[in-house]
Protein backbone atom coordinates (compact mmCIF):
# COMPACT_ATOMS: atom_id res chain seq x y z
CA UNK A 1 0.00 0.00 0.00
CA UNK A 2 2.85 2.59 -1.02
CA UNK A 3 0.74 3.76 -4.00
CA UNK A 4 0.10 7.20 -4.54
CA UNK A 5 -4.02 7.45 -5.74
CA UNK A 6 -5.57 10.03 -7.08
CA UNK A 7 -8.93 9.51 -6.89
CA UNK A 8 -11.51 11.53 -8.84
CA UNK A 9 -9.61 14.77 -9.12
CA UNK A 10 -11.67 17.67 -10.32
CA UNK A 11 -10.01 21.58 -10.91
CA UNK A 12 -11.77 24.35 -12.81
CA UNK A 13 -10.14 27.41 -13.19
CA UNK A 14 -12.17 30.39 -14.24
CA UNK A 15 -15.04 28.52 -15.08
CA UNK A 16 -13.16 26.02 -16.98
CA UNK A 17 -12.26 22.35 -16.34
CA UNK A 18 -8.50 21.85 -16.45
CA UNK A 19 -9.18 18.55 -14.53
CA UNK A 20 -12.50 16.91 -15.40
CA UNK A 21 -12.33 13.40 -12.65
CA UNK A 22 -9.03 12.06 -13.09
CA UNK A 23 -8.48 9.04 -11.15
CA UNK A 24 -5.51 7.01 -11.25
CA UNK A 25 -3.12 5.04 -9.28
CA UNK A 26 0.55 4.99 -9.16
CA UNK A 27 2.87 1.85 -8.08
CA UNK A 28 6.73 2.34 -6.84
CA UNK A 29 8.77 0.89 -8.87
CA UNK A 30 7.26 2.44 -12.27
CA UNK A 31 7.93 5.36 -14.06
CA UNK A 32 4.43 6.49 -15.22
CA UNK A 33 4.49 9.64 -17.99
CA UNK A 34 1.51 11.78 -18.06
CA UNK A 35 1.21 13.15 -21.78
CA UNK A 36 -1.50 15.48 -23.97
CA UNK A 37 -1.80 18.23 -26.02
CA UNK A 38 -1.09 21.87 -24.65
CA UNK A 39 -3.53 22.60 -21.61
CA UNK A 40 -5.00 19.50 -21.11
CA UNK A 41 -4.44 19.55 -17.48
CA UNK A 42 -1.13 17.70 -17.31
CA UNK A 43 1.08 20.42 -14.60
CA UNK A 44 -2.00 20.40 -12.71
CA UNK A 45 -2.35 17.13 -12.23
CA UNK A 46 1.20 16.60 -11.21
CA UNK A 47 0.46 19.54 -8.53
CA UNK A 48 -2.37 17.90 -7.48
CA UNK A 49 -0.56 14.60 -6.47
CA UNK A 50 2.56 16.84 -5.48
CA UNK A 51 0.36 18.13 -2.65
CA UNK A 52 0.73 21.32 -3.63
CA UNK A 53 -2.86 22.35 -5.46
CA UNK A 54 -5.99 21.54 -3.90
CA UNK A 55 -8.24 20.35 -6.03
CA UNK A 56 -12.09 21.17 -6.09
CA UNK A 57 -13.08 18.07 -5.93
CA UNK A 58 -11.68 14.63 -5.32
CA UNK A 59 -8.44 13.63 -3.08
CA UNK A 60 -4.72 12.54 -3.47
CA UNK A 61 -3.44 9.77 -1.07
CA UNK A 62 -0.18 8.95 -0.25
CA UNK A 63 0.01 5.19 1.43
CA UNK A 64 -3.49 5.89 2.08
CA UNK A 65 -2.99 8.73 3.76
CA UNK A 66 -4.81 12.22 2.65
CA UNK A 67 -1.78 14.30 1.44
CA UNK A 68 -3.27 17.50 2.18
CA UNK A 69 -3.60 16.33 5.86
CA UNK A 70 0.10 15.92 6.04
CA UNK A 71 2.34 18.43 7.77
CA UNK A 72 4.16 20.08 4.78
CA UNK A 73 7.38 18.66 6.07
CA UNK A 74 6.47 15.27 6.05
CA UNK A 75 4.73 15.62 2.50
CA UNK A 76 8.22 16.89 1.33
CA UNK A 77 9.90 14.41 2.46
CA UNK A 78 8.31 11.96 0.71
CA UNK A 79 7.02 13.69 -2.50
CA UNK A 80 10.09 15.65 -4.46
CA UNK A 81 8.57 18.07 -7.03
CA UNK A 82 11.11 19.37 -10.28
CA UNK A 83 8.42 21.99 -11.37
CA UNK A 84 8.18 23.18 -14.96
CA UNK A 85 11.15 25.49 -15.88
CA UNK A 86 12.57 26.20 -12.53
CA UNK A 87 13.41 29.46 -11.37
CA UNK A 88 16.85 29.94 -8.87
CA UNK A 89 17.20 33.51 -7.88
CA UNK A 90 20.38 33.74 -6.74
CA UNK A 91 24.19 32.94 -7.92
CA UNK A 92 24.13 30.18 -5.70
CA UNK A 93 26.94 27.41 -6.08
CA UNK A 94 25.68 23.97 -7.26
CA UNK A 95 26.52 22.44 -3.74
CA UNK A 96 23.92 25.12 -2.16
CA UNK A 97 21.63 24.53 -4.60
CA UNK A 98 21.53 21.00 -4.11
CA UNK A 99 21.59 21.57 -0.58
CA UNK A 100 18.39 23.36 -0.85
CA UNK A 101 16.87 19.48 -1.23
CA UNK A 102 17.50 19.02 2.54
CA UNK A 103 15.24 21.47 3.90
CA UNK A 104 12.12 19.29 4.80
CA UNK A 105 15.02 17.34 6.67
CA UNK A 106 17.33 20.10 8.19
CA UNK A 107 17.29 21.76 11.57
CA UNK A 108 17.08 25.28 11.83
CA UNK A 109 21.45 25.33 12.07
CA UNK A 110 22.06 24.20 8.66
CA UNK A 111 22.68 21.25 7.73
CA UNK A 112 24.05 18.29 9.41
CA UNK A 113 26.41 15.29 8.54
CA UNK A 114 23.71 13.24 7.55
CA UNK A 115 22.81 16.23 5.12
CA UNK A 116 25.87 16.87 3.99
CA UNK A 117 26.44 12.89 2.75
CA UNK A 118 22.90 12.84 1.30
CA UNK A 119 24.10 15.76 -0.74
CA UNK A 120 27.15 14.22 -1.79
CA UNK A 121 25.69 11.23 -2.79
CA UNK A 122 23.45 13.35 -5.35
CA UNK A 123 25.76 14.98 -6.65
CA UNK A 124 27.53 11.46 -7.23
CA UNK A 125 24.64 10.14 -8.80
CA UNK A 126 24.15 13.06 -11.15
CA UNK A 127 27.87 13.14 -11.78
CA UNK A 128 28.07 17.14 -10.51
CA UNK A 129 30.74 16.30 -8.06
CA UNK A 130 33.17 17.91 -9.78
CA UNK A 131 31.07 21.08 -10.33
CA UNK A 132 29.95 21.48 -6.88
CA UNK A 133 32.22 24.62 -6.42
CA UNK A 134 30.27 26.10 -9.83
CA UNK A 135 28.01 29.48 -9.62
CA UNK A 136 24.51 28.06 -10.67
CA UNK A 137 23.99 30.92 -13.11
CA UNK A 138 27.08 29.61 -15.16
CA UNK A 139 26.17 26.37 -15.83
CA UNK A 140 25.05 25.12 -19.48
CA UNK A 141 21.17 23.93 -20.31
CA UNK A 142 21.87 20.28 -19.36
CA UNK A 143 24.47 20.76 -16.27
CA UNK A 144 21.35 23.10 -14.77
CA UNK A 145 19.12 20.36 -15.10
CA UNK A 146 21.07 17.65 -13.87
CA UNK A 147 21.88 20.25 -10.74
CA UNK A 148 18.15 20.48 -10.04
CA UNK A 149 17.44 17.19 -10.45
CA UNK A 150 20.27 16.52 -7.97
CA UNK A 151 18.39 18.56 -5.39
CA UNK A 152 15.32 16.69 -5.69
CA UNK A 153 17.58 13.78 -5.29
CA UNK A 154 19.00 14.85 -2.36
CA UNK A 155 15.94 15.54 -0.58
CA UNK A 156 15.40 11.45 -0.66
CA UNK A 157 11.85 11.21 -1.45
CA UNK A 158 9.99 8.39 -1.97
CA UNK A 159 8.24 9.98 -5.36
CA UNK A 160 9.70 11.98 -7.61
CA UNK A 161 7.31 13.93 -9.61
CA UNK A 162 8.84 16.19 -12.48
CA UNK A 163 7.26 18.39 -14.77
CA UNK A 164 8.51 18.44 -18.16
CA UNK A 165 11.97 17.53 -17.31
CA UNK A 166 13.41 16.93 -20.29
CA UNK A 167 12.01 20.17 -21.98
CA UNK A 168 15.11 22.06 -23.25
CA UNK A 169 17.58 19.42 -23.48
CA UNK A 170 18.90 18.14 -26.57
CA UNK A 171 18.73 14.19 -26.82
CA UNK A 172 22.33 13.38 -24.99
CA UNK A 173 20.66 15.12 -21.67
CA UNK A 174 17.31 13.99 -22.71
CA UNK A 175 18.06 9.98 -22.11
CA UNK A 176 20.79 11.22 -19.33
CA UNK A 177 17.96 12.65 -17.40
CA UNK A 178 15.66 9.66 -18.34
CA UNK A 179 18.34 7.23 -16.87
CA UNK A 180 18.88 9.02 -13.89
CA UNK A 181 15.17 8.46 -13.40
CA UNK A 182 15.23 5.16 -14.21
CA UNK A 183 17.69 4.48 -11.58
CA UNK A 184 15.86 6.28 -9.15
CA UNK A 185 12.46 4.00 -9.76
CA UNK A 186 14.18 0.73 -9.30
CA UNK A 187 14.97 1.50 -5.56
CA UNK A 188 12.74 -0.32 -3.49
CA UNK A 189 9.77 2.00 -2.61
CA UNK A 190 10.48 4.45 -5.06
CA UNK A 191 8.18 5.87 -7.60
CA UNK A 192 8.34 8.75 -11.00
CA UNK A 193 5.57 10.27 -12.54
CA UNK A 194 6.77 12.94 -15.19
CA UNK A 195 4.88 14.95 -17.62
CA UNK A 196 6.44 14.59 -21.06
CA UNK A 197 5.80 16.58 -24.62
CA UNK A 198 7.92 13.63 -26.27
CA UNK A 199 6.17 11.09 -27.62
CA UNK A 200 8.98 8.65 -28.26
CA UNK A 201 10.75 8.97 -25.35
CA UNK A 202 7.35 8.31 -23.34
CA UNK A 203 7.13 5.63 -25.47
CA UNK A 204 9.79 3.65 -25.27
CA UNK A 205 11.14 4.53 -21.45
CA UNK A 206 8.21 5.03 -19.88
CA UNK A 207 6.34 2.08 -17.51
CA UNK A 208 2.96 3.55 -18.23
CA UNK A 209 1.80 6.16 -20.02
CA UNK A 210 -1.47 7.98 -18.92
CA UNK A 211 -2.75 10.69 -21.67
CA UNK A 212 -4.89 13.56 -20.80
CA UNK A 213 -6.92 15.55 -23.16
CA UNK A 214 -9.04 18.29 -21.97
CA UNK A 215 -8.75 17.11 -18.03
CA UNK A 216 -9.83 13.73 -19.08
CA UNK A 217 -7.75 10.77 -18.84
CA UNK A 218 -8.61 8.79 -22.19
CA UNK A 219 -5.66 5.87 -21.66
CA UNK A 220 -3.98 4.30 -19.29
CA UNK A 221 -2.19 1.34 -19.95
CA UNK A 222 1.37 0.17 -20.59
CA UNK A 223 3.12 2.73 -23.52
CA UNK A 224 2.11 0.11 -26.52
CA UNK A 225 -1.50 -0.17 -25.38
CA UNK A 226 -2.05 3.64 -24.27
CA UNK A 227 -0.24 5.30 -27.15
CA UNK A 228 -2.40 3.70 -30.28
CA UNK A 229 -3.29 5.38 -33.37
CA UNK A 230 -7.02 5.72 -32.27
CA UNK A 231 -6.05 7.69 -28.89
CA UNK A 232 -3.53 9.67 -30.35
CA UNK A 233 -6.22 10.84 -32.87
CA UNK A 234 -8.57 11.56 -30.41
CA UNK A 235 -5.25 13.28 -27.72
CA UNK A 236 -3.87 15.39 -30.88
CA UNK A 237 -6.23 15.26 -33.77
CA UNK A 238 -3.36 13.56 -35.93
CA UNK A 239 -2.79 10.48 -37.96
CA UNK A 240 0.01 8.32 -36.68
CA UNK A 241 1.28 4.50 -37.21
CA UNK A 242 3.45 2.87 -34.18
CA UNK A 243 6.03 1.15 -36.41
CA UNK A 244 8.33 -0.92 -35.49
CA UNK A 245 12.10 0.22 -35.79
CA UNK A 246 15.16 -1.76 -35.60
CA UNK A 247 15.86 -1.11 -31.67
CA UNK A 248 12.35 -0.78 -30.85
CA UNK A 249 8.66 0.66 -31.11
CA UNK A 250 8.62 4.06 -33.35
CA UNK A 251 5.88 6.77 -33.82
CA UNK A 252 5.31 8.17 -37.01
CA UNK A 253 3.42 10.75 -37.12
CA UNK A 254 1.47 10.84 -40.87
CA UNK A 255 -0.26 14.28 -40.75
CA UNK A 256 -3.49 16.37 -39.44
CA UNK A 257 -6.87 14.44 -39.11
CA UNK A 258 -9.02 16.65 -41.87
CA UNK A 259 -12.08 18.01 -39.73
CA UNK B 1 30.54 27.82 8.54
CA UNK B 2 33.78 29.08 10.20
CA UNK B 3 34.45 31.41 7.54
CA UNK B 4 31.00 33.10 8.80
CA UNK B 5 31.66 32.56 12.21
CA UNK B 6 35.01 34.87 11.86
CA UNK B 7 33.47 37.20 9.78
CA UNK B 8 30.63 38.11 12.02
CA UNK B 9 33.31 38.00 14.63
CA UNK B 10 35.27 40.29 12.50
CA UNK B 11 32.36 42.83 12.12
CA UNK B 12 31.26 42.99 15.68
CA UNK B 13 35.29 43.88 16.88
CA UNK B 14 34.79 46.73 13.92
CA UNK B 15 31.13 47.31 15.66
CA UNK B 16 32.55 47.72 19.43
CA UNK B 17 35.28 49.85 17.97
CA UNK B 18 33.00 51.71 16.52
CA UNK B 19 30.90 52.35 19.14
CA UNK B 20 33.87 53.12 21.79
CA UNK B 21 35.10 56.05 18.99
CA UNK B 22 31.49 56.52 18.98
CA UNK B 23 31.52 57.76 22.88
CA UNK B 24 34.74 59.92 22.13
CA UNK B 25 33.75 61.25 18.74
CA UNK B 26 31.80 64.46 18.67
CA UNK B 27 32.19 68.95 19.32
CA UNK B 28 33.46 67.66 22.38
CA UNK B 29 36.25 64.88 22.19
CA UNK B 30 35.97 62.37 25.21
CA UNK B 31 39.12 60.22 25.41
CA UNK B 32 39.50 57.01 27.30
CA UNK B 33 40.99 58.46 29.86
CA UNK B 34 38.25 60.64 31.06
CA UNK B 35 35.87 58.09 31.07
CA UNK B 36 37.47 55.98 34.35
CA UNK B 37 37.40 59.34 36.75
CA UNK B 38 33.91 58.85 37.50
CA UNK B 39 31.42 61.62 38.21
CA UNK B 40 33.03 64.59 38.77
CA UNK B 41 34.22 65.14 35.07
CA UNK B 42 31.28 66.91 33.59
CA UNK B 43 32.21 65.38 30.62
CA UNK B 44 30.64 62.02 31.75
CA UNK B 45 27.09 63.67 31.20
CA UNK B 46 27.75 64.26 27.52
CA UNK B 47 29.29 60.40 27.41
CA UNK B 48 26.02 58.93 29.76
CA UNK B 49 23.56 61.17 28.68
CA UNK B 50 23.79 62.45 25.03
CA UNK B 51 26.37 60.15 23.17
CA UNK B 52 25.40 56.56 24.89
CA UNK B 53 21.67 56.50 23.65
CA UNK B 54 23.06 57.99 20.82
CA UNK B 55 25.35 54.85 20.46
CA UNK B 56 23.09 52.51 20.91
CA UNK B 57 20.59 53.62 18.64
CA UNK B 58 23.08 53.92 15.74
CA UNK B 59 23.72 49.90 16.50
CA UNK B 60 19.86 48.92 17.31
CA UNK B 61 18.64 51.44 13.95
CA UNK B 62 21.84 49.84 11.57
CA UNK B 63 21.03 46.36 12.57
CA UNK B 64 17.29 46.50 11.71
CA UNK B 65 17.87 48.14 8.62
CA UNK B 66 19.86 46.20 7.45
CA UNK B 67 18.46 43.38 8.14
CA UNK B 68 15.07 43.96 7.05
CA UNK B 69 16.96 45.21 3.79
CA UNK B 70 18.29 41.54 3.37
CA UNK B 71 15.07 39.79 4.10
CA UNK B 72 13.34 41.71 2.01
CA UNK B 73 15.76 41.26 -1.08
CA UNK B 74 16.00 37.42 -0.26
CA UNK B 75 11.97 37.43 -0.29
CA UNK B 76 11.29 39.08 -3.60
CA UNK B 77 14.33 37.58 -4.92
CA UNK B 78 15.13 41.36 -6.01
CA UNK B 79 18.31 42.65 -5.35
CA UNK B 80 16.73 46.27 -5.08
CA UNK B 81 14.55 46.15 -2.30
CA UNK B 82 14.50 47.46 1.03
CA UNK B 83 12.46 49.57 3.13
CA UNK B 84 13.02 52.14 1.74
CA UNK B 85 12.58 51.45 -1.42
CA UNK B 86 9.11 49.06 -1.35
CA UNK B 87 7.54 52.05 0.60
CA UNK B 88 7.54 50.55 4.02
CA UNK B 89 9.79 53.43 5.51
CA UNK B 90 7.35 55.67 3.91
CA UNK B 91 4.31 54.22 5.38
CA UNK B 92 5.93 54.61 8.82
CA UNK B 93 6.81 57.66 8.61
CA UNK B 94 3.12 58.22 7.63
CA UNK B 95 1.88 57.05 10.85
CA UNK B 96 4.58 59.02 12.62
CA UNK B 97 3.42 62.13 10.75
CA UNK B 98 0.27 61.65 11.59
CA UNK B 99 0.59 61.51 15.31
CA UNK B 100 2.74 64.70 14.70
CA UNK B 101 0.22 66.68 12.77
CA UNK B 102 -2.81 65.77 15.40
CA UNK B 103 0.08 66.99 18.49
CA UNK B 104 -0.16 63.98 20.30
CA UNK B 105 3.10 62.80 19.92
CA UNK B 106 4.13 65.14 22.51
CA UNK B 107 1.80 64.17 25.10
CA UNK B 108 2.04 60.45 24.37
CA UNK B 109 5.26 59.69 22.79
CA UNK B 110 4.16 56.43 22.54
CA UNK B 111 1.27 56.71 20.12
CA UNK B 112 4.04 57.92 17.74
CA UNK B 113 6.29 54.39 18.02
CA UNK B 114 2.62 52.52 17.51
CA UNK B 115 1.61 54.47 14.82
CA UNK B 116 5.07 54.52 12.77
CA UNK B 117 5.15 50.54 13.44
CA UNK B 118 1.40 50.50 12.18
CA UNK B 119 2.06 51.87 9.31
CA UNK B 120 5.05 49.63 8.34
CA UNK B 121 3.14 46.74 9.29
CA UNK B 122 0.21 47.95 6.72
CA UNK B 123 2.79 48.65 3.91
CA UNK B 124 4.92 45.22 4.21
CA UNK B 125 1.12 43.44 3.96
CA UNK B 126 0.19 45.77 0.98
CA UNK B 127 3.23 45.24 -0.74
CA UNK B 128 2.85 41.59 -0.41
CA UNK B 129 -0.52 41.60 -1.59
CA UNK B 130 -0.30 43.75 -4.43
CA UNK B 131 2.86 41.71 -5.52
CA UNK B 132 1.08 38.17 -5.31
CA UNK B 133 1.65 35.07 -5.32
CA UNK B 134 3.04 35.74 -9.00
CA UNK B 135 5.27 38.20 -7.78
CA UNK B 136 7.75 39.44 -10.49
CA UNK B 137 10.19 41.48 -9.56
CA UNK B 138 8.75 44.63 -11.90
CA UNK B 139 5.01 43.67 -9.80
CA UNK B 140 7.41 44.04 -6.43
CA UNK B 141 9.44 47.67 -7.21
CA UNK B 142 5.98 48.78 -8.68
CA UNK B 143 3.97 47.85 -5.34
CA UNK B 144 6.43 50.16 -4.03
CA UNK B 145 6.63 53.17 -6.25
CA UNK B 146 2.71 52.79 -5.46
CA UNK B 147 3.15 52.85 -1.21
CA UNK B 148 5.87 55.84 -1.55
CA UNK B 149 3.53 58.04 -3.94
CA UNK B 150 0.75 57.57 -1.95
CA UNK B 151 2.66 58.10 1.72
CA UNK B 152 4.56 61.11 0.91
CA UNK B 153 1.19 62.15 -0.31
CA UNK B 154 -0.03 61.93 2.72
CA UNK B 155 2.70 63.62 4.20
CA UNK B 156 2.80 66.32 2.11
CA UNK B 157 -1.18 66.83 2.93
CA UNK B 158 -0.29 66.57 6.32
CA UNK B 159 2.37 69.52 6.32
CA UNK B 160 0.22 71.82 4.19
CA UNK B 161 -2.42 71.36 6.57
CA UNK B 162 -0.34 71.62 9.40
CA UNK B 163 -2.21 73.73 12.70
CA UNK B 164 0.95 75.79 13.50
CA UNK B 165 4.19 76.25 11.65
CA UNK B 166 5.65 74.59 15.23
CA UNK B 167 4.04 71.13 14.09
CA UNK B 168 5.46 71.68 10.37
CA UNK B 169 8.80 72.32 11.28
CA UNK B 170 9.15 69.67 14.04
CA UNK B 171 7.60 67.08 11.02
CA UNK B 172 10.23 68.44 8.66
CA UNK B 173 13.21 67.95 11.21
CA UNK B 174 12.08 64.54 12.03
CA UNK B 175 11.81 63.20 8.27
CA UNK B 176 15.13 64.47 7.67
CA UNK B 177 16.71 61.70 9.90
CA UNK B 178 19.43 61.69 12.51
CA UNK B 179 20.45 60.11 15.44
CA UNK B 180 21.05 63.83 17.37
CA UNK B 181 19.88 64.36 21.22
CA UNK B 182 18.14 61.22 21.61
CA UNK B 183 17.65 59.98 25.19
CA UNK B 184 17.42 57.02 26.87
CA UNK B 185 13.61 57.17 27.08
CA UNK B 186 13.92 56.87 22.90
CA UNK B 187 16.23 53.75 23.38
CA UNK B 188 13.76 51.66 26.01
CA UNK B 189 10.54 52.94 23.49
CA UNK B 190 12.76 51.37 20.22
CA UNK B 191 14.76 48.88 21.59
CA UNK B 192 12.25 45.89 22.45
CA UNK B 193 10.48 46.32 19.00
CA UNK B 194 13.66 46.15 16.92
CA UNK B 195 14.91 43.31 19.22
CA UNK B 196 11.61 41.05 18.58
CA UNK B 197 11.30 42.37 14.95
CA UNK B 198 15.04 41.02 14.43
CA UNK B 199 14.06 37.71 16.02
CA UNK B 200 11.87 37.22 14.01
CA UNK B 201 13.74 37.37 10.60
CA UNK B 202 16.24 36.07 11.74
CA UNK B 203 13.90 32.86 12.05
CA UNK B 204 13.24 33.53 8.10
CA UNK B 205 16.52 31.74 6.77
CA UNK B 206 15.36 28.95 5.58
CA UNK B 207 12.40 30.02 4.06
CA UNK B 208 14.15 32.58 2.39
CA UNK B 209 16.99 29.97 0.86
CA UNK B 210 14.06 27.80 -0.08
CA UNK B 211 12.84 30.92 -2.23
CA UNK B 212 15.92 30.77 -4.12
CA UNK B 213 13.56 28.04 -6.08
CA UNK B 214 10.64 29.84 -6.77
CA UNK B 215 7.21 30.06 -4.09
CA UNK B 216 6.75 26.49 -5.81
CA UNK B 217 9.79 25.15 -5.36
CA UNK B 218 9.81 26.84 -1.84
CA UNK B 219 6.27 24.84 -1.30
CA UNK B 220 7.43 21.89 -2.43
CA UNK B 221 10.32 21.99 -0.06
CA UNK B 222 7.99 21.85 3.20
CA UNK B 223 7.49 25.28 2.99
CA UNK B 224 4.48 26.94 5.14
CA UNK B 225 4.49 30.77 2.42
CA UNK B 226 1.57 32.18 4.92
CA UNK B 227 3.23 32.00 7.81
CA UNK B 228 6.58 33.44 6.00
CA UNK B 229 4.36 36.36 4.99
CA UNK B 230 3.36 37.23 8.39
CA UNK B 231 6.49 36.30 9.96
CA UNK B 232 8.31 38.59 7.35
CA UNK B 233 5.23 41.56 7.85
CA UNK B 234 5.89 41.57 11.56
CA UNK B 235 9.28 41.44 11.74
CA UNK B 236 9.83 44.26 9.00
CA UNK B 237 7.46 46.24 10.23
CA UNK B 238 8.00 46.42 13.91
CA UNK B 239 12.26 46.64 13.50
CA UNK B 240 11.98 49.22 10.59
CA UNK B 241 8.68 51.03 12.13
CA UNK B 242 10.23 50.96 15.43
CA UNK B 243 13.62 52.77 13.28
CA UNK B 244 11.75 54.93 11.58
CA UNK B 245 9.93 56.36 14.84
CA UNK B 246 12.92 56.88 16.57
CA UNK B 247 15.46 58.58 13.68
CA UNK B 248 13.40 59.43 10.77
CA UNK B 249 13.92 57.98 7.29
CA UNK B 250 17.03 56.94 6.71
CA UNK B 251 17.48 55.51 3.35
CA UNK B 252 19.90 53.37 1.52
CA UNK B 253 21.38 50.89 4.64
CA UNK B 254 19.00 47.97 3.73
CA UNK B 255 20.04 48.52 0.19
CA UNK B 256 23.21 49.02 0.71
CA UNK B 257 24.49 46.57 3.41
CA UNK B 258 23.53 43.06 2.09
CA UNK B 259 24.91 44.06 -1.03
CA UNK B 260 28.62 44.42 1.02
CA UNK B 261 28.28 41.11 2.57
CA UNK B 262 27.27 38.80 -0.36
CA UNK B 263 30.82 38.98 -1.98
CA UNK B 264 32.22 37.68 1.26
CA UNK B 265 29.24 35.56 2.52
CA UNK B 266 28.11 34.55 -1.08
CA UNK B 267 24.32 34.65 -2.52
CA UNK B 268 22.27 32.73 -0.20
CA UNK B 269 19.88 34.72 1.36
CA UNK B 270 19.53 33.35 4.77
CA UNK B 271 23.43 33.15 5.34
CA UNK B 272 23.30 36.92 4.61
CA UNK B 273 20.73 38.09 7.49
CA UNK B 274 23.16 37.99 10.29
CA UNK B 275 25.83 39.46 8.89
CA UNK B 276 23.94 41.58 7.08
CA UNK B 277 22.41 42.72 10.74
CA UNK B 278 26.00 43.65 12.18
CA UNK B 279 27.08 45.09 9.06
CA UNK B 280 24.41 47.26 8.91
CA UNK B 281 24.96 48.33 12.43
CA UNK B 282 28.30 49.27 11.25
CA UNK B 283 27.48 51.30 8.92
CA UNK B 284 25.36 53.29 10.69
CA UNK B 285 27.42 54.07 13.60
CA UNK B 286 30.27 54.83 10.84
CA UNK B 287 27.74 56.95 9.31
CA UNK B 288 26.38 58.81 12.57
CA UNK B 289 30.24 59.60 13.85
CA UNK B 290 31.10 61.22 10.28
CA UNK B 291 28.50 63.44 10.78
CA UNK B 292 29.07 64.61 13.73
CA UNK B 293 32.73 65.56 13.00
CA UNK B 294 32.12 67.05 9.83
CA UNK B 295 33.03 70.81 9.88
CA UNK B 296 30.13 72.74 10.11
CA UNK B 297 27.47 75.65 11.62
CA UNK B 298 24.63 72.66 11.93
CA UNK B 299 25.07 68.97 12.08
CA UNK B 300 24.34 67.88 8.80
CA UNK B 301 21.73 65.31 8.81
CA UNK B 302 22.25 61.40 8.85
CA UNK B 303 19.51 60.93 6.92
CA UNK B 304 20.61 63.38 4.08
CA UNK B 305 24.08 62.12 4.45
CA UNK B 306 23.36 58.40 3.78
CA UNK B 307 21.32 59.63 0.58
CA UNK B 308 23.99 61.46 -0.61
CA UNK B 309 26.40 58.43 0.13
CA UNK B 310 23.41 55.72 -1.15
CA UNK B 311 22.29 57.12 -4.10
CA UNK B 312 25.17 57.29 -6.20
CA UNK B 313 25.67 53.52 -4.89
CA UNK B 314 22.29 52.73 -6.44
CA UNK B 315 22.73 54.00 -9.39
CA UNK B 316 26.23 51.97 -9.87
CA UNK B 317 24.25 49.06 -9.16
CA UNK B 318 21.48 49.57 -11.76
CA UNK B 319 24.54 50.50 -13.90
CA UNK B 320 25.88 47.13 -13.29
CA UNK B 321 23.17 45.00 -13.42
CA UNK B 322 22.47 45.92 -16.47
CA UNK B 323 25.65 44.97 -17.96
CA UNK B 324 24.76 42.12 -16.38
CA UNK B 325 22.06 41.35 -18.00
CA UNK B 326 23.25 42.63 -21.57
Amino acid sequence: MRDLVADNLTVALGGRPVLAGVSARFRPGEVTAVVGPNGAGKSTLLACLAGLRRPDAGRVSLDGEPILGLAPRQRARRIGFLPQTPEVAWAVDVETLVGLGRTPHSGAHGLSEADHAAVQAALVRTRMTGLARRDVTTLSGGERARALLARVLAGEPSWLLADEPLAGLDPGHQLDAVDLMRAFAAEPGHGVVMTLHDLGVALRLADRVLVLRDGALIADAAPLEALTPAVLERAYGVKAAIVSGAWGPLIELIGRVDD
Amino acid sequence: MTRRLLLLGGLGLLVLLLSGLSLMAGRVWVPWSAWTQAAQDPRWAIIFELRLPRTILAVAVGAALGLSGAVMQGYTRNPLADPGVMGVSSMAALGAVMTMYLSLSLATPWLLFAAAMIGAVVGVAVMLVLAGGTGGTITFILAGVILNTVASAGVALALSLAPSPWAAQEIINWLLGSLADRSADDVWRALPFIAIGSGLMLMLGRALDALTLGETGARALGIDLNLTRVLLAVGVGLASGASVAVTGMIGFVGLITPHLMRPLVGHQPGALLAPSAVAGAALVLAADILVRLTPSVAEVRLGVAMAAVGGPFFLALLISMRRRLA
